[in-house]
């Protein structure tokens, strides 16, 4: 009961309040009725321990900033699955300190602008203990400034590298999905040594592509290859027969990377090109993700390999934990809904949802976590995480999380399509996924 | 009372009722009615084109994007103060609108829709070619740090707040008294008849000139606002949708009205923020209000209030 009368305090207590440094009239205000309410609350022992009661079995609310609309739409869709299975279990395991686990989604188009609104929107109206969930970057940058004054802890599963980089803020963390810095330069060992040492990459022409282009081009150069050619690709263009001529005779491995619905058009016109005699070729899954490899045109992929985050399609050593995991969320071992096998997941980035969920328990759970007033205790908590095994909480393998830049690192896989299936080639070593810090969040104030 | 007093009595009310939210305004609401200013500025600099002077733009997010730019690129690439970065951001503006505006004038009607869509277009892909410095469709944060003029920290609720305010007053305040002067009767004499203003001895093409350097630079003036108040900039803001929405909203709100820009842009901040809260197929909801209104008051939501009751409203 004590602790219960505790939590009611520093419910009262918001942050609005007690954060600012500068009183001002607004806020004095504020104060003022937030003073008056707890001594008319207080003047009233029984009804305080009945509310302090009520307040402690609370939910804790996770405001999800879902792509529903907007380019994102097929990815939301997939974290929105994933993230009510996880939640589904962390309830049914008995929630989080006790209290059961809400999730408060508000979709942001896929827009930076609205993705500012939606995070204000659950910290200040629907009274979010964290925000969580986004994916598109732009809408991560856009977001992030507001989530930082807003003092609300802001889990977002992006794969951008935005966060570790130093950009973002000390609210702003990635512990369940690695960031594109990572996932890169550790596919570059694996196409040197495997299947070919000159590389022409293709890739869009704007940031997304360019992360690709500036981290691969080190990577594979740093291991004795060569990228002998860069042709992007203008957001724009909707057919690509004209580049193909520019790829080098010479070259040994094609590296693509094409987000958008052009892709189908992309791989049709590229297999148009090479016929029968083709190089290697290598590419990231992002722009097949939701689209079913059985799709007409994407024939031609059959022996190409790909980077994914997580298999889609469940592999001959498929762990328990993601036999579990793809159960409860209701994915087939196609990597398909299970009520609909053309409903195709996108697993290689999902998994970040449940993990992120997993990782916002063990944090709020080894801080204490009671309310708003506690978010600064959750962030120095998930901050002071390291080694994450491979178990049911992380179905993806295990992780390495970096408490000074925010970001995690893991295990990568590299498919290759054999009869229309991804099928495992190799893993990479976490280790392969580092690179040198680039910020030190945790020397930034609250 | 005179209908100048009206109108100066009335859109002084209204930012006297603006500066008094401020004050027990909730903090969400608090926090998008600043947005929803600065927004509207953009808004009020594409009603001075399209309400006033007739001309239909399909491009300006180009000069939203030319301030956001001027403004955020001078903050992050050279260092400068919020203050200076500001004024590039004007002038950027300023300088887009003029070229756009000798090259597109040359055009009338679905052709300067068409050049201004392809101006706006060619602006976009710039800021997306140019990643290197403007991050393109990702864009970066502005600093915290940066975001400071004359030891106001513009991050801070309140001071962003009224930050917003003070431009939308004087962004309110230019629009009211151009539209009052002859030189804004002119505009609306173009808007209204061109050939029989170029006949009555007008220079129509100068004041339409005039007229597009003016919406350029206001529009400038809330993307610059908008980048240092809430913190990013990015290309996202230069895309065809972000020459839209100011169509849009000053449809909504009433075009040829001093207030209709920022009814427009509230309400349909609103109209998806509360549908949203009823169900996810919240653009249905959206939509179909739409449609209703652009039966039932097809000049917008001020300019019906001008046509049913206050004949007065500028």
């Amino acid at each position: 009961m004590t602790k219960s009368n505790s939590d009611h305090i520093k419910i009262v207590e918001t942050p609005t309040i007690t954060d600012t440094k500068q009183p001002n009239r607004r806020q004095a205000i504020k104060t003022l009725a937030a003073t008056t309410t707890l001594a008319a609350v207080a003047s009233t022992t029984p009804l305080f321990g009945r509310y302090g009661q009520a307040q402690s079995a609370e939910p804790i609310k996770i405001g999800f900033q879902v792509h529903r609309t907007g380019i994102g739409a097929a990815y939301g869709r997939w974290y929105n699955r994933t993230t009510e299975a996880a939640v589904k279990k962390i309830n049914d395991e008995g929630g989080i300190n006790g209290r059961e686990v809400q999730i408060v989604a508000e979709d942001d188009g896929t827009d930076p602008k609205r993705g500012a609104e939606v995070v204000e929107k659950l910290a200040t109206q629907h009274g979010c203990d964290i925000a969580f969930g986004t994916l598109f970057s732009h809408v991560v940058i856009g977001s992030a400034p507001r989530a930082g004054e807003l003092k609300i802890p802001y889990f977002v599963v992006s794969e951008g590298h935005h966060v570790a980089s130093g950009m973002l803020n000390r609210y702003t963390l990635q512990p369940g999905i690695t960031d594109v810095k990572s996932q890169v330069q550790a596919m570059a060992p694996f196409v040197n040594s495997t299947l070919g040492k000159k590389v022409t990459m293709i890739y869009p022409d704007f940031a997304f592509g360019h992360d690709h282009r500036d981290y691969f081009s080190a990577a594979v150069e740093a291991q004795g290859g060569k990228v002998v050619a860069k042709i992007a690709i203008p957001p724009t263009e909707s057919s690509f027969t004209k580049y193909f001529p520019k790829i080098p005779r010479d070259t040994e491995v094609i590296y693509h990377v094409m987000v958008g619905p052009a892709v189908l058009t992309f791989v049709k016109e590229m297999g148009e090109f090479f016929g029968n005699s083709r190089p290697e070729i290598f590419g990231f899954i992002d722009s097949l993700e939701a689209v079913d490899l059985a799709s007409p045109g994407l024939e031609f992929l059959e022996g190409t390999y790909f980077w994914e985050g997580n298999p889609r399609y469940a592999q001959a050593n498929q762990s328990d934990f993601d036999k579990a995991y793809r159960a409860a969320v209701g994915v087939d071992k196609n990597g398909a809904s299970i009520s609909d096998s053309k409903d195709v997941s996108t697993y290689a980035h999902m998994f970040g949802c449940w993990e992120t969920l997993h990782i916002v328990k063990a944090g709020m759970e080894a801080s204490g976590y009671a309310g708003a007033g506690d978010r600064a205790k959750l962030i120095e908590a998930v901050e002071a995480m390291n080694s994450m095994p491979h178990s049911y909480a992380n179905p993806q393998g295990a992780k390495e999380f970096n408490g000074k830049t925010h970001q995690t690192f893991g295990h990568q896989y590299i498919t290759r399509v054999e009869n229309g299936r991804l099928v495992l080639a190799h893993t990479t070593s976490i280790a392969d996924t580092y690179y040198p810090d680039e910020v030190d969040y945790t020397t930034q104030s609250f | 009372m005179s209908e100048i007093r009206k109108s100066w009595g009335l859109h002084t009310g209204v930012v006297a009722l603006l500066l008094a939210l401020n004050f027990i305004l909730p903090d969400y609401h608090h926090g998008n009615l600043a947005r929803v200013m600065v927004l509207a500025c953009y808004a009020m600099g594409y009603n001075m084109l399209f309400g006033y002077t007739g001309l239909l733009s399909l491009g300006h997010a180009l000069f939203f994007a030319a301030g956001m730019y001027g403004m955020s690129l001078t903050v992050q690439h050279l260092g400068w103060s919020a203050g200076p970065a500001i004024i590039v951001g004007l002038a950027s503006g300023l300088a887009m609108s003029l070229v756009v505006g000798i090259l597109s004038l040359r055009t009338a009607g679905v052709a300067f829709m068409i050049v201004t869509l392809m101006f706006a277009q060619a602006g976009y892909l710039a800021a997306l070619y140019f990643g290197e410095y403007t991050r393109g469709d990702e864009g970066f944060v502005i600093q915290k740090a940066a975001r400071q003029i004359g030891g106001i920290d513009l991050s801070d609720p309140m001071s962003r707040y009224l930050a917003a305010l003070v431009l939308f007053a004087v962004c309110l305040f230019i629009t009211l008294r151009v539209v009052q002067t002859g030189f804004g009767r002119v505009l609306v004499a173009i808007r209204e008849n061109e050939e029989r203003t170029r006949m009555l001895g007008y220079d129509v093409h100068l004041h339409k000139l005039l007229a597009i350097l003016l919406s350029g630079t206001m529009s400038a003036a809330a993307g610059a606002a908008y980048g240092l108040l809430f913190g990013y900039a990015g290309a996202t803001f230069a895309s065809v949708q972000y020459s839209i929405f100011p169509l849009l909203w000053v449809l909504l709100g009433g075009a040829g009205t001093v207030l209709g820009p920022f009814v427009g842009t509230l309400f349909m901040f609103y109209l998806i923020d509360l549908s949203s809260d009823i169900s996810t197929a919240y653009m249905l909801i959206a939509g179909l209000t739409l449609v209703l209104l652009t039966l039932f008051a097809p000049q917008g939501l001020v300019g019906e209030l001008r046509r049913r009751t206050l004949r007065w409203l500028p």
